[in-house]
């Protein structure tokens, strides 16, 4: 097995070699989703247009993306003498003006450099790994993203990738299940189950067909490390996989990808024909006997098919409602019936991994209770949004404030929101809690796949937890009272808190709301759904009773509790705001003050961003008493 | 309409475990789920037409109604949401004179909000087609719709 792989991996390194010429520069363009959305693909004509009219060869290739997403659009130029460097905010332009500079001069430009990846010092450019953001930062799951060609198999291979599988298949199954459970990993996909206990269940179980599914359906708001993994290294996923059939003895799998990824499921369906091509899947794998097929099953929109029993559902062409329980476990009874392996997009990745440098090196990394590394998707109000991959057990406060670099523009931070819909938002005087599966779960939020939204000062905390309750009312299944109809309670009580119409008891109408829906829910959506009201509660209880008491939003958010007006002594009548306002909602003559029309204004903030702050003379205003003294009650609002 | 949808379902086996790519693939090529489609999907799978109409109304994929040359959505996932979504779906809204989940009576823009879609650092984003629009503010708003328009 292991002559016939190192065949096809001399045949890559042949490829490999082929394409990326010593004497030719290479340009390395960040194009998963997040980088096209900056413009990577006209970025990429541009350059190449620019190098043929120069007549300059050179080689040009999208990657996947390196995290930094807050520097988009990223490009990479590796030439002959220099270390790869990397160019951040490009454009078409900037990146035609860095070829003339760079490919058609000598020049590598510092001032558009973001860094270098050299070892050696270079003149006005820093050492990329040396930035703030990489702080801590140790990748694992990421290793490849951002580096290598995700379309090219090649690529993969010439990074040790398949080797993994290759020592797999010449070992015994039960020994793989062994180091997968020495290593310790627990399933990414927020619950942090022991994937070796889980493997172990599902190799017992007695069927004649199993089945490994890859959960993909990354419908968390806020959370896109999946999308990243799958779009920058597909191959780590497929890998772990069909390690993963043969360990348990499964002969099918399945990617179950939301339909909202298209990129993803582009690259995954390439990836997966590149791997049959190499007969690294499909009949008879390099020769040892074991088939496995592997298809990508898109999703339809369902958040509800997250949910192991849902997606199984799903899979099998019916409506994704989860199973009551008691009912047999997945592991057991699956994928029709059959014993069925589900793991997280970031669990199968790092398996290939652990096969290959070994359970105690995985183990190494991170705390005893949950080793490795965990991903997070940190955006929000927050200076430096992206991937970030650190080991598990860092502060909070390390990865907001020194890898984020906290929140911009002067704003104070208010919470962090963990776990998506399920989660919860910490304040400040927990962020110095270590980041693992079960520290934040008793702190009222949870790690969850990754999502880790910052919020600041201008954020609402009710409005937070209305939209996400909002969200889980709209995405439940339906199927169990509580979560049905007991969502639809707590967000019609913070509908009504938001628009001014709280009443005395409502904090505790939702506290005992949440606690039965927690208690009496079918599901893990419903039983998570008061997460977010819950915490908000406990660490920000001010601002409901603001919003009900004094019908006061101190973040000026809920727009039936504030309004904007303009001071007559400040306003000099310039204009800009009427001008600005997209409702036509101000009036006033030339250099005489201005007045805004209550009942036309749509609360969209604009004239107060745009005058100028040598008059600031529109001001945002909230509470019972000044709303009053503006001539209205709050509750009179039409929006 | 029959027609179509049968020729679409040739690249199907009939297996009943194909139900919801068959729809996709219907959707795809019509643009929607017609009634028709739907009914000849039961058949071909030997399903209860209530059965593949339940499935499909489960998932916020698909519609039943002619949708817009163009799709646009706006992205609501939490990120946007802090950083101003809501606004620009009020300004969409205005600019094409319909609210979100509707079409344009010149059947031009289809207006809808989806739930996430994972392009969080470029925060607020709205979606036309498969393209991400990121950083977006309300002053882009017209922009955008501009350029869907050109790309006929």
């Amino acid at each position: 097995m292991q002559q016939v792989f190192e065949t096809i991996a001399k045949q890559s390194r042949a490829a490999w070699k082929a394409l990326h010429r010593e004497d030719i520069p290479q340009i390395l363009i960040g194009s998963a989703t997040c980088g096209r959305g900056t413009g990577a693909l006209d970025i990429m004509r541009a350059i190449q247009r620019k190098l043929d009219e120069n007549g300059i060869q050179a080689l040009v290739k999208e990657v996947g993306c390196i995290g930094m997403c807050y520097a988009e659009a990223l490009v990479d130029i590796i030439k002959p003498g220099f270390p790869r460097i990397s160019y951040s905010q490009m454009t078409p332009e900037k990146a035609t003006e860095l070829v003339e500079s760079f490919l058609v001069g000598d020049d590598p430009r510092p001032d558009m450099a973001l860094g270098h990846f050299g070892d050696q010092a270079l003149e006005g450019i820093p050492r990329l790994y040396e930035l703030p953001v990489f702080d801590g930062q140790e990748r694992v799951i990421l290793k490849n993203c951002g580096h290598i060609d995700p379309e090219s198999i090649d690529e993969y291979i010439l990074q040790g990738g398949y080797s993994g599988l290759v020592k797999s298949l010449e070992s015994q199954p039960e020994e793989i299940i062994e180091k997968v459970s020495q290593s310790g990993l627990r399933g990414r996909g927020g619950a942090g189950f022991p994937t070796g206990r889980k493997w172990a269940s599902c190799l017992r179980a007695q069927g004649d067909q199993k089945y490994v599914i890859c959960n993909a359906d990354e419908g968390d708001p806020g959370a896109f490390m999946d999308r990243s993994v799958l779009e920058g290294d597909p191959h780590s996923v497929i890998e772990g996989m069909i390690i993963a059939g043969y360990a348990i003895g499964a002969t099918r799998g399945y990617m179950y990808v939301r339909a909202e990824y298209p990129l993803a499921i582009f690259r995954l369906k390439k990836a997966i024909a590149q791997a049959k091509e190499r007969n690294l899947l499909g009949e008879n794998i390099l020769g040892s006997g074991f088939d496995f097929e592997l298809e990508v099953f898109q999703g339809a929109g369902a958040f509800v098919c997250g949910e192991s029993t849902a997606l199984v559902l799903s899979i099998e062409g019916n409506r994704g409602m989860p199973k009551p329980l008691p009912r047999p476990r997945t592991t057991e009874k699956g994928l029709w019936d059959k014993p069925t392996l589900l793991n997280n997009v970031k669990t199968f990745s790092m398996v290939p991994q652990i096969m290959n440098r070994g359970p105690q090196w995985f183990a190494g990394i991170g705390t005893e209770g949950s080793p490795g590394t965990a991903v997070f998707a940190l955006t929000g109000k927050i200076e430096r949004s992206g991937l970030v991959e650190v080991p598990m057990g860092m502060e909070l406060r390390r990865i907001i404030e020194k890898i984020g670099g906290g929140v911009p523009d002067g704003r104070a931070f208010k919470a962090v929101q963990t776990g998506g819909p399920s989660g919860g938002c910490l304040p400040d005087e927990m962020l110095s809690l270590p980041v693992d599966f079960d520290t934040l779960d008793r702190a009222g939020s949870m790690m969850g796949s990754g999502g880790m939204v910052v919020l600041d000062d201008s954020t609402c905390m009710v409005d937070v937890a209305k939209y996400f309750l909002d969200f889980t009312c709209e995405e439940s299944c339906g199927q169990c009272v509580p979560c049905r109809l007991g969502t639809q309670q707590m967000l019609a009580i913070l509908e009504d808190i938001c628009a001014g119409q709280g009443r005395e008891g409502d904090i505790e109408q939702l506290l005992a709301l949440g606690e039965s829906i927690i208690k009496t829910s079918i599901c893990g959506l419903g039983k998570s759904a008061p997460n977010p009201v819950l915490s908000t509660i406990k660490y920000f209880r001010d601002e409901y009773e603001a919003h009900i008491k004094e019908k006061r939003c101190p973040a000026l958010v809920c727009h039936r509790l504030i309004l904007y007006r303009i001071d007559e002594e400040k306003c000099s009548g310039c204009g800009l705001c009427l001008r600005s306002c997209p409702v036509q909602a101000i009036s006033g003559e030339k250099k005489e003050p201005h007045q805004i029309a209550d009942e036309e204004c749509t609360r969209c903030g604009i004239c107060l961003d745009v005058c100028p702050d040598r008059f600031g003379a529109v001001e945002c205003i909230t509470g019972q008493e000044n709303l009053a003294s503006s001539g209205r009650d709050g509750s009179e609002c039409p929006h | 309409m029959r027609e179509k949808v049968r020729e679409i379902l040739t690249a199907f086996d009939g297996d009943k475990s194909q139900v919801i790519p068959m729809l996709q693939a219907i959707q795809h090529e019509v643009g929607y789920l017609p009634e028709e489609g739907m009914e000849e999907v039961a058949s071909y799978t030997g399903l209860r037409r209530s059965k593949v109409y339940g499935t499909a109304t489960f998932y916020s994929q698909f519609y039943f109604t002619p949708q817009g040359d163009h799709e646009i959505k706006v992205c609501l996932g939490t990120a946007c949401h802090v950083k101003g979504a809501m606004n620009l779906m009020d300004t969409l809204e205005r600019e094409l004179g319909i609210r979100c989940g509707e079409t344009t009576t010149d059947n031009k823009y289809s207006l809808k909000r989806v739930n996430c879609v994972g392009s969080c650092a470029l925060a607020p984003v709205v979606m036309v087609e498969d393209h991400v629009y990121g950083r977006v503010e309300t002053k882009h708003v017209k922009g955008v719709l501009d350029k869907s328009a050109a790309s006929v």
